[in-house]
């Protein structure tokens, strides 16, 4: 069967086969189970009520159990087991971590990772920010928003395809086709340079595709956030005679500080998920190897489960203070 | 007046140029590709994409007709014609017959031939072989010449990427393969964190804040937790690498953010709507499908964007779920990291692909930046 018939049939089934499940149940339910009518109606109206939110919750839930909660519990177990050849598994303890911990490309991978948690959440913020107070009063600034905002719809793969020309190389000899080395050699660098290659620095030249994709996304919260600030505040402020800086700096960030954080923690979990980027342009050669790419590396390549684990682990491990930041918020905002 | 532009003339003059500077710098990466993807292989491989706009300076290999072509005139043998394609309009500041010795000549001399009789080029790309004898062997004769082209670009890359039956350059496979990925995986998870979101909503059931906190601390599990599990999970109860598998992973994992954005739109809802709704004796379920979905369109767009961006520029699922052995379901993002491994210096295949690739969200995107504004304002947690 042709894939795109095959697509449009699970989109039919997959409608109708939702709006089928809530209709039936819901008939079922008031019908069949607790009809509204006979001697006990206000019985039967009760428990239906009761009944009712599951049925709309089900498929939701078990989506949700099955795809993201389930997985967590199951890869701590993996992380503890190793896989018998021939089928099964034995349990082996911490040893994964152990062996985990004992390789340097780990470790590469966790500095590399730190590296980028701090990088990219700050210049993506701080950027973000910067876009946000200058766009804000002039007249083409929703245009120059527009197109700074635009890398967001850009796949990291596409991405890195632009960078990986931005970064490109030629023989001394050549014409430079990668604007940063022309730019280079234009002011007086004397070899053309591999940047990509240059440890260390070369996490630096992947972390500014993240920070161009993310920015955008920072700006459009932050900017959002500057436009809630009460005009009072402002005023008050240039009546007292404050310069722009001060205002800016005095008056407006303290004022959208919740949303600072709340936009540098969205961004640090979108950097620890960072697979894309470092799989396409260098796959965490030339010491730029970070977690996500790691674990990639240890589950399909080397095919070692364990350790595959044991590394997802640690990336969860790495969320989870925010996941928690996050619930405390959530729960304290809906009370 | 109260802030920074507009205070004094100096400062506003540096806020514009700053968000010039800011634009370009955030523009001319994508800007770079694009053209590229316009260029011929030699061009980009000679100049960098920036000298493209502008009349440029190149050292070019041209050859003149086959003698086959010669006519007898007045006792010598002639070749004559245009050392430029039809339609290049280009001026020749130098030439030369040795690849030694590329800038030997000015337009309109005369060169003697190695393999006898001489040449005459003129600044248009004009020549003018004459020989005494016959012109021999089934090749014109090389001329090098340094030449100021004109801008010039070309859609063949396109042709070649997304037309091309055989080749293994071919995007019209992935184009379409990530089409069928992305779709039913965009509009599935909606429907039912819809139903969700209001129960979540509107319904009053014990546990109900626990759900709602416990979806907002899966919102940002990192999906490669799932990835072995699943998979596994998967094999076991039968569905293998494929669409089926890759549409399920999809669903499960866009339903945190889809239930937490739709939740916190329908929550937002005025209260009397749904209340005079019951009042009046309409059940939950039409209260749903008649008053809730239709007010909610602005969150069901919203998630739907950033589904659909999510799901075309996905990899890593895609590779994990979705991809066999065979090949024969690879999608765009796929297409083009096999393509940076085995052709990295083909910028004009790769800059293709990578634009065939892009140029469907990129419309997505201007065409509904309300709505993806609208729900990143709502879906970052506050």
């Amino acid at each position: 069967m042709h894939p795109a018939f095959q697509g449009l049939l699970t989109i039919a089934i997959g409608v109708s086969g939702c709006v089928g499940y809530f209709y039936l149940s819901n008939q079922v339910l008031d019908k069949v189970l607790f009809p509204a009518r006979g001697p006990n109606v206000g019985r039967n109206i009760n428990r239906a009520n009761m009944i009712r939110p599951w049925l709309f919750l089900f498929p939701a839930l078990l989506a949700l159990g099955l795809y993201l909660a389930y997985p967590v519990f199951e890869t701590l177990r993996l992380s503890l087991t190793d896989r018998i050849p021939g089928g099964g598994y034995k349990w082996v303890g911490l040893d994964n971590y152990r062996q985990m911990a004992a390789e340097p490309k780990f470790w590469e991978a966790m500095r590399n990772n730190m590296l980028w948690l701090i990088v990219v959440p700050a210049m993506s913020t701080a950027f973000g920010l910067l876009v946000a107070q200058l766009t804000d009063r002039i007249r083409w600034g929703n245009v120059a928003k527009a197109l700074i905002f635009m890398p967001m719809a850009i796949s990291f793969v596409g991405a890195s395809v632009i960078w990986k020309l931005v970064y490109d190389t030629r023989p001394a000899e050549q014409d430079q086709i990668g604007i940063l080395n022309a730019l280079y050699i234009f002011f007086g660098g004397a070899e053309p340079q591999t940047w990509l290659t240059i440890p260390f620095w070369n996490s630096f030249f992947l972390m500014i595709v993240l920070v161009w994709i993310q920015t955008g996304f920072a700006m459009v919260i932050l900017s959002a956030a500057l436009r809630g600030i009460p005009e009072e505040t402002i005023e008050a402020a240039v009546l007292d005679g404050a310069n722009p800086f001060q205002i800016f700096f005095r008056i407006k960030v303290p004022q959208i500080k919740t949303t600072i954080l709340v936009v540098w923690t969205t961004i640090t979990i979108t950097v620890l998920k960072v697979f894309d980027i470092v799989f396409a342009m260098t796959n965490g050669q030339w010491e730029t190897q970070v977690l996500a790419n790691y674990m990639f590396d240890k589950l399909f390549r080397a095919n070692d489960w364990g350790v595959g684990s044991a590394s997802a682990m640690v990336i969860m491990l790495l969320v989870t203070p925010i996941l928690i930041w996050n619930v405390r918020n959530a729960r304290k905002e809906m009370q | 007046m109260n802030d920074i532009a507009g205070t004094k003339p100096a400062l506003r003059w540096a806020v514009h140029a700053s968000v010039l500077l800011l634009v370009v710098l955030w523009v001319f990466p994508t800007l770079g590709l694009l053209i590229s993807s316009f260029r011929t292989a030699d061009q980009i491989a000679t100049s960098g994409w920036w000298r493209s706009l502008f009349p440029s300076e190149q050292n070019l290999t041209l050859r003149s007709a086959a003698p086959e072509t010669q006519v007898l005139e007045n006792g010598l043998y002639v070749i004559k014609g245009n050392l430029f394609d039809a339609g290049v309009t280009a001026k020749i500041s130098q030439w030369g017959v040795s690849s030694r010795a590329i800038d030997a000549f000015k337009p309109g001399e005369t060169a003697e031939l190695r393999r006898g009789g001489e040449i005459t080029v003129d600044a248009d790309g004009n020549y003018r072989m004459e020989n005494t004898e016959e012109f021999s062997g089934s090749r014109g004769a090389r001329v090098f010449v340094t030449a100021e082209l004109p801008p010039e670009f070309t859609l063949g890359n396109y042709h070649k990427v997304l037309l091309a039956e055989d080749s293994t350059d071919s995007m019209g496979k992935a184009f379409f393969n990530t089409l069928t990925v992305t779709i039913p995986a965009t509009i599935i998870p909606i429907l039912v964190a819809a139903f969700a979101a209001y129960a979540l909503a509107w319904m009053d059931f014990p546990g109900r804040a626990l759900l709602i906190a416990a979806v907002v601390g899966l919102l940002v599990v990192p999906l490669q937790l799932a990835l072995i599990p699943l998979l596994k999970l998967h094999l076991s109860i039968g569905i293998p690498k494929g669409y089926l598998g890759v549409w399920l992973a999809h669903t499960g994992f866009g339903m945190p953010l889809a239930i937490y954005l739709l939740r916190n739109y329908m929550a937002g809802l005025p209260r009397d709507l749904i209340e005079n709704a019951r009042v009046d004796g309409a059940t939950e379920f039409q209260i749903f499908t008649k008053l809730i979905l239709p007010l909610s369109f602005p969150a069901l767009a919203s998630f739907a964007i950033f589904q659909f961006l999510w799901t075309w520029n996905d990899l890593l699922v895609a590779k994990v779920f979705l991809i066999d052995a065979t090949g024969q379901t690879t999608v765009m993002t796929n297409r083009i990291v096999e393509l940076l491994g085995t052709r990295g210096g083909n910028w004009e295949i790769l800059a293709t692909a990578a634009f065939v690739s892009i140029a469907v969200p990129l419309v997505v995107f201007f065409a509904m930046q309300k709505y993806l504004v609208r729900g990143l304002l709502a879906g970052s947690v506050k």
